[in-house]
């Protein structure tokens, strides 16, 4: 499933991963750490929901 | 105070601060405006307001032109307080019937402000009638904050953008083809490599996306700085420059010095960069200001880090410069470190973390000097500019 960041509006696809964070495409929301930061706004796992 | 007329409906009513020369750390010289705009359609809308300070300034500009208490709309395109700063006194004294702001705009002025009136949601797409013309709204987020937000005046072409298109520069000349590209350059420049960039991606996507709507304004007017009648598109097109961050021979050498080890250090890199051919921007932050590095960094394909070592620190100066720069994020940039110190080299060598963290891409070990540079760490550092040169070449001329 996305996860889209409620602040800035960044969509986290597991397909994508972040690879420019070192995580790469496959890896699912539940396998990204918790100290994981949104790559746009900065702001953390919890400001996260699910794509409808 | 008089309104400036722009067009056929619209005034300029916005406040000069000719003096201000920190703006929340970001070093401004030239000063900078707070544009604020009043349509005189039937239903009279106010497009933002100005930093709380200059709200006397604002509100004579308006008396100038129409009773205050006839504005029945106010708009809200960002949450920042240099724009919504005068937005409680303005509801106070102007009464309007309705507020907007994006949805984000909305929770972002109530985090801000925590004001007592209402505040209507609206997204990309949605419009309002103001009586004899229409604004359109289209949603800029992170352009640079979540709340950031465009208006379109549909039937007078004018695209009100905010913060983005502008640049912090006082001048009394309301239009671009009446102030001088030498000074304004460079106040654009620096306007998007210390506010812009970290968002240049969402920056080329928000762009292409609006060039699918079709609009062609007649003017574009940032909340900021002049406005475009002129050439509208000469700032869209070095917004699109700029946000690709091609890289480019240039680099910067950011540095500071305690007892001129590291500065003898950044000069034999500066030399080694000059003779691979590459224009150089020597900075030391004993002078300095970060804001200056970070716009001399926005045209560049590399950067050069130095410091020495104060109690098993990087001396402070340069910490300050690499968390203000680690936040903007600039793309395309091979690095190099140098640093002296006296008995710990480890934090020297941790500047090579910092630019792995920042997406720099390391040219070659960093080279430190103990105590004072010896000639054969003083011709690593010639080395090493010559080193950061050649990978910068390669990457232009693969």
């Amino acid at each position: 499933m996305k996860y889209v960041c409620e602040v800035c509006g960044y969509v986290y696809d597991p397909a994508v991963g972040d690879p420019d964070h070192g995580f790469a495409p496959g890896t699912k929301w539940e396998d990204i750490p918790a100290d994981w930061v949104c790559p746009v706004c900065g702001v953390g796992k919890d400001q996260f929901k699910p794509m409808e | 105070m008089q309104a400036v007329k722009i067009s056929d409906k619209v005034y300029w009513v916005g406040a000069i601060d000719w003096n201000i020369r920190d703006f929340h750390g970001y070093s401004t010289p030239q000063g900078t405006t707070y544009n604020a705009f009043l349509i005189l359609s039937e239903k009279p809308t106010l497009i933002d307001t100005v930093k709380k300070e200059f709200y006397p300034e604002m509100m004579a500009r308006i008396k100038s032109v129409m009773d205050p208490k006839k504005i029945e709309i106010i708009v809200s395109n960002h949450a920042e307080l240099d724009h919504s700063g005068g937005l409680p006194q303005a509801v106070s004294e102007i009464q309007p019937k309705e507020i907007y702001a994006s949805d984000m705009g909305v929770k972002n002025i109530l985090a801000q402000l925590h004001p007592s009136f209402e505040i209507k949601p609206v997204k990309t797409g949605d419009k309002i009638d103001i009586g004899g013309d229409t604004i359109s709204f289209i949603e800029a987020r992170m352009l640079h904050w979540p709340d950031s937000m465009f208006s379109y005046l549909e039937k007078e072409n004018i695209l009100f953008s905010n913060d983005v298109f502008g640049m912090h520069l006082a001048t009394s000349k309301l239009f671009d083809d009446e102030n001088d590209e030498h000074i304004w350059l460079p106040e654009a420049e620096k306007y998007y490599a210390n506010i812009v960039l970290p968002y240049s991606d969402i920056a080329l996507r928000f762009l292409a996306n609006v060039k699918k709507m079709n609009l062609t304004p007649k003017i574009i007017a940032p909340d900021h700085g002049f406005l475009w009648r002129k050439e509208p598109a000469r700032i869209v097109n070095l917004y699109e420059k700029w946000a690709a961050q091609a890289p480019q021979k240039k680099v910067v050498v950011v540095y500071d010095t305690m007892w001129g080890s590291t500065q003898k250090m950044a000069e034999y890199v500066t030399e080694g960069l000059r003779q691979g051919g590459m224009e150089v921007k020597q900075m030391s932050m004993h002078g300095c200001h970060r804001s200056e590095v970070a716009h001399e960094l926005l045209n560049a394909g590399g950067l050069v880090i130095g410091a020495p070592v104060i109690n098993s620190e990087i001396f402070p100066s340069m910490a300050d410069v690499l968390c203000y720069l680690k936040g903007l994020k600039k793309k395309n940039l091979v690095g190099g470190v140098i640093g002296s110190y006296g008995w710990n080299p480890a934090p020297v060598n941790a500047l090579a973390e910092w630019l792995k963290a920042a997406q720099v891409e390391l040219a070659a070990p960093v080279v430190s000097a103990k105590f004072s540079p010896t000639p054969q760490v003083l011709e690593s550092c010639r080395q090493l500019g010559l080193t950061i040169a050649q990978k910068i070449t390669e990457k232009i001329n693969p």
